[in-house]
């Protein structure tokens, strides 16, 4: 990997799933990760009452010239990292284009309203078909499904970074996320580098 | 991931707007701050909090609001700087003092009152704009542009306290203050923070700091003094400038985030050359002839904020007292209908608002690609409802509540209060939660339908309250109902922490916001003293939780306190693992067979409950679930089974 220019300035990344998931602490990663090379980064995200079960998103700028606002506009996202698939595709809807790239992990989290019956969850491989259909390039990341082989599945935010750095669509490599990830996971940091590596060699196979 | 008093001067730090703001303090050399938690303000004392011990600073989560900000105050009056922050709503609680203290003046240290609205209410009860109550008890105000200006503007606001003598105020916004952007830090000073009380006081304050025989009158005169001196020094601020050509087909008048959101309509709209920004960071008093110097700008004004018309309003008022001769522009906003009075905006309402006026037509994506992507998302992705945490002991407390109503049978009411249980007005909570206000409300009201009975009411009354509630609001209600003998329980929903705004510690924790041990006020030693009957239940046991509170709404007298006990299991799961592996059973589940109308999953509606499709049956979603076992307890056929892990 050598470095890159961002491929759009400002870049809108969007990272979504359930609360609970850690969109929050992959989105922290990220952007800081890109201030210390000298961006200019800014992180909106849905907090609070939504914190746990709800729909979640981090909306990442990333600009060299300036401080965007913490919401992308509508339609223009460049990159979306759904950590769950009906999000992925409630993201698409409301900020998908043409060019918009996916890195979707399949996992499904069903919603009380889905298990009590008032809301139905659609057909996984359909929808999977859904998301490739509306993305420019898609990747899917059996993130949750190979953390739980590495004891737990919170593992799956270092697989789902690893997926998003080994990519190539961001201007990041090992070198520069490595010291963020010691600093964020001091205790398990060997695990979480095993799952990040793990994250770059999914998304290039 | 950034401690707040990194000691780098010069460098670019991603921070969180309350990061930022705990940063300005720092650097402003604040010695004592305190606060109530509340969405989106807790990480500005959280964050001060955690690194108060080495930069030598106090810092305390106070009962309630209104204590923090008399606290803060008390410092300021021995010399110290001084730092109070809430939510909204805090604003409220803390009013009463503000408007005397506003007539008393502060001491010889800065004060500065952090407020951080929640529009949209994501958070919140309501969605309160608290701008104009700084009009309102004429206190200087301040709205930060972005992450930046939120560091910058405490740091300055400290100076300014200090100089006019007068408390001011900070309003962010959760989309400041939850929002993460670059700060450049500047430097730490190496203050010695030294208190003493001067009983004789300095007068440079233009008013003493105790009570003296002054009338309120000459107070009141002695405060607009000040407030005109604040507007001077506001008329030459940097946080106050115009971007943009010297003639505009458009001026946009704005501030805080909305700054951010209208500088991102501007250039999606590749508008730079025709639409100038006139973006305000101090709000109150108006610098009236920074404005007026820029009324010429464009025929036509754009105002661009969230909630009430602060800036609309304010502009209009500066606008009529112009000359007879100006001419006059056109002005749009909320009152034109161009920008909602409700819920937050974005920037896509920006955009709206400006191609509205400026006739253009603005088409971010493919037209067939949109009505292909809102198609599919609509038909395909399925609601997902607020829901309490699996294996909260809420949800367990919730079902109690609602299998003794059932019970009595005389058609129980509750009364709800603010913090993670208000979704019990909800299917997390059954639906069993009738009232919601503000913080203490439901004791309150409770308070009321409890001396209904010489009217013929006869419903029990149930007022469910949290553990921080209680200490912060509800002590004055409880002690109410005793005295005056209204007949309701007051359920303490105690899980040990103020979980819904990050587990902050409160009185009955026995630990402070610093982490140091402390006494501990028990709830139920305090309920007793009061002399009611008091008591504890255990929510994972159902069955013995459900009889008490059906005994409880049997008995006469006066008010009763049920302490519904179990720690928050986000706090639970972070010191320890699961204590059971629960799984389905599913020879014994026999699915939409069994008379219990799926009770686990359609009514229990624990998300670590899920429903296999495929086979017709219960399952344990084992991403989710968190091991606490109760869902064994409802099952009728004994098919979810518990084991220890």
């Amino acid at each position: 990997m050598t470095k890159k220019r961002l491929m759009r300035d400002p870049l809108n990344l969007i990272i979504t799933g359930v609360g609970g998931q850690g969109n929050v602490m992959i989105s922290l990663i990220i952007g800081n990760t890109f201030v210390r090379d000298g961006y200019f980064v800014t992180i909106g995200e849905t907090y609070g009452a939504s914190q746990r079960g709800g729909p979640v998103m981090s909306h990442v700028r990333i600009s060299k010239k300036t401080q965007y606002s913490p919401f992308i506009p509508d339609g223009c996202a460049d990159i979306i990292l759904g950590m769950e698939p009906v999000e992925t595709l409630r993201m698409l809807g409301r900020y998908g284009n043409p060019n918009v790239i996916t890195i979707i992990n399949p996992r499904p989290i069903y919603s009380i309203d889905v298990t009590g019956g008032n809301a139905e969850y659609p057909d996984l491989d359909k929808l999977l078909e859904t998301v490739k259909e509306l993305s420019s390039q898609t990747w899917v990341i059996n993130a949750t499904e190979e953390a739980q082989k590495m004891g737990s599945p919170m593992f799956a935010n270092a697989i789902l970074i690893g997926a998003l750095v080994g990519s190539g669509v961001l201007p990041l490599d090992k070198k520069s996320v490595g010291p963020v990830l010691r600093e964020t996971f001091p205790k398990e940091i060997e695990a979480n580098l095993v799952a990040f590596n793990k994250g770059i060699k999914l998304v290039r196979s | 991931m950034t401690s707040i008093d990194i000691d780098a001067p010069g460098t670019s730090q991603l921070l969180v707007g309350n990061e930022a703001i705990a940063r300005g303090a720092l650097e402003a050399g604040v010695g004592f701050a305190a606060a109530y938690p509340g969405t989106p303000s807790s990480e500005i004392l959280g964050s001060l909090a955690q690194v108060a011990k080495n930069a030598g600073i106090y810092a305390e989560w106070s009962i309630n609001e209104m204590v923090a900000m008399e606290a803060a105050a008390g410092a300021s009056f021995a010399g110290i700087r001084a730092l109070a922050a809430m939510k909204q709503n805090g604003i409220n609680v803390v009013s009463d003092f503000l408007a005397n203290l506003v007539m008393s003046g502060i001491g010889k240290g800065g004060l500065v009152l952090v407020s951080c609205d929640d529009p949209s209410a994501i958070s919140s009860s309501n969605e309160q704009d608290t701008r104009p109550i700084a009009q309102w008890l004429d206190i200087p105000l301040v709205e930060p542009g972005d992450f930046q200006e939120a560091k910058d503007m405490t740091k300055w606001l400290f100076d300014l306290a200090e100089e006019l003598g007068t408390l001011c105020m900070l309003r962010s916004v959760t989309r400041i203050a939850h929002a993460r952007g670059n700060v450049k830090l500047g430097k730490l000073p190496k203050k010695q923070h030294k208190a003493h009380f001067d009983q004789v006081h300095d007068l440079k304050n233009v008013m003493p700091t105790t009570l003296m025989p002054v009338p309120s009158s000459l107070r009141h005169y002695f405060l607009h003094v000040k407030i005109d001196k604040a507007r001077e020094k506001f008329e030459s601020s940097s946080f106050n400038r115009y971007v943009g050509p010297d003639k505009a087909d458009l001026m946009v008048i704005t501030s805080g985030n909305c700054w951010l959101y209208s500088q991102d309509a501007v250039k999606a709209l590749g508008l730079e050359n025709r639409v100038g920004i006139l973006k305000l960071g101090t709000l109150w008093p108006m610098p009236e002839k920074f404005i007026r110097k820029h009324l010429g700008n464009s025929q036509k004004i754009l105002f661009v904020e969230e909630i009430d018309p602060f800036l609309e309003r304010s502009v209009m008022e500066i606008v009529a007292n112009l000359p007879s001769s100006s001419p006059r522009p056109t002005f749009y906003g909320k009152r034109s209908g161009h920008i909602n009075a409700y819920g937050e905006l974005n920037p896509n309402m920006v955009i709206k608002a400006i191609s509205n006026i400026l006739l253009l037509t603005y088409q971010p994506r493919d037209v067939e690609y949109s009505k292909k992507a809102e198609a599919s998302a609509k038909s395909n992705v399925p609601e997902r409802s607020m829901t309490f945490c699996a294996g909260c002991p809420h949800r367990a407390t919730f079902w109690t509540i609602k299998n003794a109503i059932k019970l009595d049978g005389r058609g129980g009411i509750v009364t709800g209060d603010i913090g993670c249980y208000s979704m019990g007005l909800g299917p997390a909570g059954f639906f069993q939660v009738r009232t919601m206000h503000c913080m203490g409300a439901g004791a309150g009201v409770a308070n009321g339908l409890g001396k209904l009975g010489q009217f013929g009411f006869d419903q029990p009354v149930l007022a469910v309250v949290g553990d921080s509630t209680f200490y912060h609001a509800t002590i004055p209600a409880l002690i109410n109902g005793i005295y005056n003998q209204s007949k309701f329980i007051l359920v303490i929903l105690d899980n040990s922490a103020t979980a819904m705004t990050g587990f902050q510690p409160h009185p009955g924790t026995g630990i402070t916001a610093m982490g140091e041990p402390t006494q501990a006020i028990s709830m139920e030693a305090l309920c007793r003293s009061l002399g009611a009957r008091v008591e504890i239940c255990d929510p994972f046991d159902l069955k013995s939780t459900t009889a008490t509170l059906l005994e409880m709404m049997s008995e006469g007298g006066g008010a009763k306190v049920a302490i519904m006990r179990r720690q928050c299991e986000l706090l639970r799961a972070k010191k320890e693992k699961p204590p059971y592996r629960v799984y389905v059973d599913t020879e014994k589940c026999i699915g939409e067979a069994c008379g219990c109308d799926r009770l686990c999953t359609r009514v229990f509606l624990c998300p670590g409950l899920t429903w296999d499709k495929k086979v017709g049956k219960s399952k344990i979603d084992e991403v989710i679930c968190n091991g606490c076992g109760v869902c064994v307890d409802i099952c009728p056929q004994g098919a979810i089974v518990r084991e220890a892990a």
